[in-house]
């Protein structure tokens, strides 16, 4: 997984409350291997037509088109659990969602990919929209380790996040690389639970 | 200290704790053909799965559900028979258990599992979807995870998880006429909001669930992710015990004993403390419909389509006006008033044998006017069906009975609404394209669905029934 640390990029507002992962990616562009190509997946039904022209949607738009954060409304990512939904946003350039409420699945998915889901408040998302809407191609700064979020105009939000969660962004560390520190405790885990339920492995 | 039912099971399957993030045990994983990215991963970094024994394949989600006879090689699509052939290499590889597209036990993986006894009270399972929240009916923790999460479980049968909030939704009383669970769960959606249970886990308790059966229950459960809940739960009592007595993966002799004695011990303890409390009766839910795009757009049947000018925050009035737009209903028309080109009645919210037997109870009373398809859960289901000759009452009444699979919930195998089709349909989500580019979604019980197949049109199924 590649590190987050800061950040200072073009960001796009999306004013829809609700954004669903299968407007993220179709349903049908699960099945497409992670890579490039999902660049143009991402919001796919919503930017191009059926012929393949391109609708009007502002991540078609100069300058947002180069976008790396996505300032969104609350509960960005419901829906269904694709990882997939994932890879369109980091494979566009998105290195940053910042929102007032994630579903839990794909807040967790961004994590496990080295994109960071930001939390502020309603008001707040709402402001930075519209200082975003207003001033095209205005950047924001996002800064992990000080877990801040700095507009154009030099106010500075602070964002919370879990500190398991931050050392693993920074540092590009996967969970396994984690999970497998703990062998032993695994081990002895295992060998009682089997014991307990031995059905579970028949 | 008192316990809920969900701090029984997570204390159970800790096995360490590092600055509040849990590494827990996995007891089940649950995958479909669109794992792909999360065995492409595994082989990837050069793992193999730690106990294949306890992960299981379904194919359910790119399977057509017409021409099965010739098994994978009768798919005519490349694109999707290649999605089947690759979870059964990636099943073979890894030595993993696979219901195919040719096993008389196939179906969806949030049908299957209960049917065959792999979901149990007090196991934590994981599924390669949203929906695993279903099998929480039997008073196990289950929830969907993405493609990283489960390669992390393949290879170590663990899972790194902070503790979510608790939430409990007591509903008292018996439904009214014509109320199934599917209205119970729209209703429960539209009171907390698809964002309501975000960072929660929902415990479904009070007399109404106790006297609820586990088809009813899995319903109910499986649509706690469209509440914004992870997890939704129901603990297990005589009739979950009464259900997975003699299937296939339940424990047997005196390990059924030992497994009793450990899920009797599951229900949340008198007194034991909720994050977050919702009460109902269930005697105020009427039979319900989505009118828009999301799940909470919705409400009883005999209601308008709101209109956004009478809406006060300015974001909702948006989100509203936007979805009567996409569904090109016009503010204040009766729900009763909305014609359907298409009824689809299945999927893993509602293609169990209950949910078939009150659609066909509706069937039977008239002829299908528009295009209505029957798509069990799985081959059991439809067997059961078959056998109490439900298929016939759809078929008389100008029903397709089709093969076992996800089919138009999710429109990835072929079978799609064209743009601009509207459809009644039993399954879980009313999102844009959903069902298809450009389609429409109305989200309804199964009976609701089949009086939608015979009127043309969304209908008070109440009516119907009372007609008789
Ligand atoms: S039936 Fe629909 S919701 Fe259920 S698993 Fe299949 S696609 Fe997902």
């Amino acid at each position: 997984m590649n590190p987050f640390t800061t950040i200072t990029a073009i960001a796009a507002p999306i004013d829809e409350p609700n954004v669903d992962t299968n407007q993220l990616c179709p349903t049908r562009f699960n099945k497409v291997p992670r890579g490039p190509a999902h660049a143009r997946i991402l919001f796919h039904d919503r930017r191009f037509n059926a012929d393949g022209s391109e609708k009007e949607h502002i991540l078609n738009a100069e300058p947002f088109n180069r976008a790396q954060i996505i300032v969104a409304d609350r509960n960005w990512g419901s829906g269904s659990s694709r990882e997939s939904a994932v890879y369109a946003l980091y494979e566009f350039g998105i290195r940053c969602v910042i929102a007032p409420s994630f579903a839990d699945i794909h807040s967790n998915n961004c994590y496990k990919n080295g994109l960071l889901p930001v939390i502020l408040g309603e008001a707040q998302c709402a402001a930075l929209r519209a200082q975003l809407r207003d001033n095209p191609g205005a950047t924001l700064s996002v800064d992990l380790a000080a877990q801040t979020v700095t507009d154009a105009q030099g106010a500075t939000h602070h964002f919370e996040i879990h500190p398991v969660r931050k050392k693993c962004l920074l540092e590009g560390l996967d969970d396994i690389a984690r999970t497998t520190q703990y062998r032993d405790a695994l081990d002895a885990f295992e060998a009682a639970y089997k014991n307990e339920r031995p059905w579970l492995q028949a | 200290m008192p316990l809920t039912l969900l701090e029984k099971i997570w204390n159970r399957h800790v096995v360490v704790e590092e600055a509040g993030e849990l590494l827990l045990h996995v007891d089940r994983a649950l995958v479909h053909e669109g794992a792909s990215h999360a065995f492409d991963k595994l082989v990837q970094e050069g793992r193999t799965i730690a106990r294949p024994r306890q992960v299981f394949a379904f194919t359910d989600h790119y399977v057509p559900t017409s021409g099965r006879e010739n098994g994978v090689a009768g798919i005519a699509n490349a694109e999707i028979r290649n999605m089947v052939i690759q979870l059964q290499a990636n099943a073979a590889k890894h030595g993993v258990t696979l219901f195919g597209i040719d096993d008389a036990r196939q179906g969806i993986l949030h049908i299957v599992p209960p049917e065959q006894g792999i979901t149990q009270p007090g196991l934590l399972i994981c599924g390669a979807d949203s929906h695993t929240a279903t099998h929480g009916a039997f008073g196990c923790l289950a929830f969907g995870i993405g493609a990283s999460d489960m390669m992390h479980v393949m290879a170590t049968q663990t899972l790194w998880q902070r503790r979510q909030q608790s939430m409990r939704v007591t509903l008292e009383g018996e439904p009214g006429f014509g109320v199934s669970p599917k209205d119970i769960i729209l209703a429960i959606i539209a009171k907390i909001g698809v964002d309501g249970g975000t960072g929660h886990i929902i415990e479904y308790a009070g007399s109404t669930f106790r006297n609820m059966s586990m088809e009813g229950r899995m319903t109910v459960c499986n649509m706690s992710i469209e509440a914004g809940a992870r997890a939704g739960m129901v603990a297990p009592d005589d009739t979950t015990y009464a259900y997975m007595q003699g299937r296939p993966y339940a424990p047997k002799g005196a390990q059924w004993d030992a497994a009793m004695a450990m899920w009797q011990a599951l229900p949340t303890d008198e007194g034991a403390h909720f994050d977050r409390e919702v009460a109902m009766q269930a005697a105020d839910i009427a039979p319900m419909v989505t009118w828009g795009t999301n799940p909470q757009q919705g409400g009883p049947v005999t209601g308008l389509v709101p209109d956004p000018r009478d809406i006060k925050d300015a974001v909702t009035a948006q989100e509203v006006a936007s979805a009567i737009d996409y569904q090109a209903l016009a503010p204040g028309m009766a729900l009763t008033d909305i014609r359907v080109d298409k009824v689809f009645i299945g999927s893993c919210t509602n293609g169990r044998i209950e949910d078939l037997r009150a659609a066909a109870a509706v069937a039977r009373l008239g002829k299908a006017v528009v295009p209505a398809w029957v798509v069990a859960g799985s081959q059991p289901v439809k067997r059961q069906a078959e056998a109490e000759g439900l298929d016939t009452i759809f078929k008389n009444a100008g029903f397709e009975w089709r093969e076992p699979g996800c089919s138009l919930c999710t429109a990835i195998n072929g079978d799609q609404l064209r743009p601009g089709e509207r459809c009644a349909s039993t399954s879980n989500r009313n999102f844009k394209g959903r069902q298809g580019t450009g389609g429409r979604t109305h989200l309804v019980s199964p009976a609701m669905a089949a009086a939608a197949a015979i009127r043309g049109r969304l209908t008070d199924v109440r009516e119907l029934l009372k007609a008789t």
